[in-house]
């Protein structure tokens, strides 16, 4: 009896430092902002339309890590954020290149990536974020790196010219996101000289609003057609103000 | 000559790492592209895991007519003709569980068994990981899959998958005898509850046998052998996975592989 009880203490001790093994699992950080990114956020390939969407319909083939030809893309390990063999990666490694035939839009085999999406402008991976206290564009110093890196140089990331109010005679030329055009890739991420990326990647969801669709854009053109079925006439009731005060709420 | 007994196992081990093979090398994309929940076979033809397809489709509720082609291939191979043969000779897992297996047979491991789960907990299992996906609008099984983990991490070299394979080696060694693969796992479930009319079948001649018994301590589904002794036939249980150890270890020639089929035609 007491032999056996022993023997099956030791097994089920065996078993449960197996489990509980996994939970201490981690791999060695190689620095400090990739713990951050680790534990906080991760990059979805191109072609993601909603996280919950993704998540339902990815059947963890890792077709797309194979197709991507610069092999940015990595399967979540056990102990990463993101949900375990679900395709992801982290700009300031390998940012995606957005090639021009998405392929790994074209390897999924089920509709975990949207196969609507066949332009890279309709790529929506995150959206750029500038932290303007350590973009050494901010201090005077000329440097367009981001600006010379982006696949959509002046139309998702633009150089704004700015009066250096510190100097009074010098020009300053910042970057300036636009989130109508920026899809997420990452390179400017990746090229940024700062010790941690000043200009870094976040998910859309993170920091994008979402506004009505009735403003017009006057300056876009087309965009005022809208305008055209809209039913203007004003529906006036002679009577309201005299009917107000007849029905007796005085 | 030994060797030659073997041979369903060599079989099986060469069908289970060339797999394996094939999908880590790189220079052998143009074979098999992808893992075992969905890969590229020469380029051209898309197979799929029928039971994740099934999750996706209870998650989504919208037909995905290519991921429903390739999945209805796989499910038209296993169901008429390979039975649950996935779980002998693709599954990485059962490299595991036989090692657990072999050595629980080779030493003093025997008697132990610290839990009694029956045969048909996977099927509850089965049933409410589907359910779950309805709930959850998530492939439940896909996310937490021991098969998934194991796959990917020998395909992608990933670590953390060792632990998994520790867990189920530890599983199956010291708490009950062949615990994941033919208790738990509902993948296996799946497989045998498709596989019903499967044309692979052993047979088993009750004139040749002689009752040594060593195929029911080899069978790791001990109760699809309840034939033995008693009656010649095909084990028509579907929850035969077609390992062929039963084969391999009868020194009396009383079983074999037969093609249902055959067997009708010869009678």
């Amino acid at each position: 009896m007491r032999r056996q009880f022993f023997t099956n203490t030791i097994k089920i001790l065996a078993v449960g430092v197996g489990t509980f093994s996994i939970f201490k699992l981690n791999d060695t950080p190689k620095s400090e902002s990739k713990i951050e990114l680790k534990k906080s956020f991760f990059l979805r390939p191109p072609g993601v339309v909603s996280e919950k969407h993704f998540l339902a319909n990815c059947i963890r083939c890792a077709k797309c890590v194979k197709a991507c030809p610069y092999n940015t893309l990595s399967l979540a390990k056990i102990g990463e954020f993101a949900s375990l063999g679900t395709p992801k990666f982290s700009a300031n490694e390998i940012p995606c290149y957005l090639c021009d035939d998405l392929p790994c839009i074209k390897a999924c085999p089920t509709d975990a990536l949207d196969k609507s999406i066949d332009k890279i402008s309709l790529v929506n991976i995150g959206r750029a974020i500038v932290d303007e206290s350590s973009c050494v564009a901010h201090f005077g110093i000329q440097c367009d790196a981001c600006y010379r890196a982006c696949p959509f140089i002046d139309k998702a990331l633009k150089l704004e010219y700015k009066r250096n109010e510190r100097t009074k005679k010098h020009a300053m030329l910042v970057p300036k996101v636009d989130y109508d055009y920026c899809v997420g890739c990452g390179l400017c991420e990746k090229v940024c000289i700062t010790k941690k990326p000043a200009i870094v990647i976040l998910p859309t969801s993170f920091i994008l609003g979402e506004r009505n669709d009735n403003y017009v854009k006057g300056w876009v053109s087309g965009d005022d057609e809208r305008l055209k079925h809209i039913d203007t006439s004003k529906k006036h009731d002679e009577k309201k103000a005299i009917n107000y005060l007849n029905d007796g709420e005085f | 000559m030994k060797i030659l007994k073997n041979k369903y196992l060599i079989l099986r081990r060469f069908i289970q790492l060339g797999l394996l093979a094939l999908f880590i090398l790189p220079s052998a994309d143009f074979i098999l592209k992808g893992n075992l929940s969905s890969s590229l076979l020469f380029n051209s033809i898309s197979l799929s895991d029928p039971f994740a397809y099934l999750q996706i489709f209870l998650a989504t509720f919208t037909l995905n007519v290519g991921l429903f082609i390739s999945a209805f291939l796989v499910f038209i191979i296993y169901a008429l003709f390979l039975g649950r043969a996935f779980c002998s000779f693709v599954c990485p897992v059962n490299l595991i569980t036989n090692l657990a297996d072999f050595i629980k047979q080779n030493t003093s491991f025997k008697s132990s068994k610290l839990t009694n789960f029956k045969q048909n907990t996977r099927y509850f299992i089965l049933f409410s990981i589907l359910i779950l996906c309805l709930i959850a609008n998530e492939p439940v099984f896909e996310k937490y899959s021991h098969i998934g983990i194991i796959t990917r991490g020998i395909i992608f070299m990933q670590t953390s998958a060792i632990f998994v394979a520790i867990i189920i080696f530890l599983l199956d060694l010291f708490v009950q005898r062949n615990l994941v693969c033919s208790h738990l796992c509902p993948l296996g479930a799946f497989y045998s509850l498709i596989s019903k009319f499967a044309m692979l079948k052993v047979s088993y001649d009750l004139n040749k046998c002689t009752k040594c018994m060593k195929c029911k301590m080899i069978c790791p589904e001990a109760q699809v052998l309840s034939l033995i002794t008693k009656y010649s036939g095909n084990v028509s249980n579907s929850e035969c996975i077609k390992c062929a150890r039963c084969i391999e270890v009868c020194d009396d020639d009383a079983l074999n592989f037969n093609l249902i089929n055959f067997l009708k035609g010869k009678k």
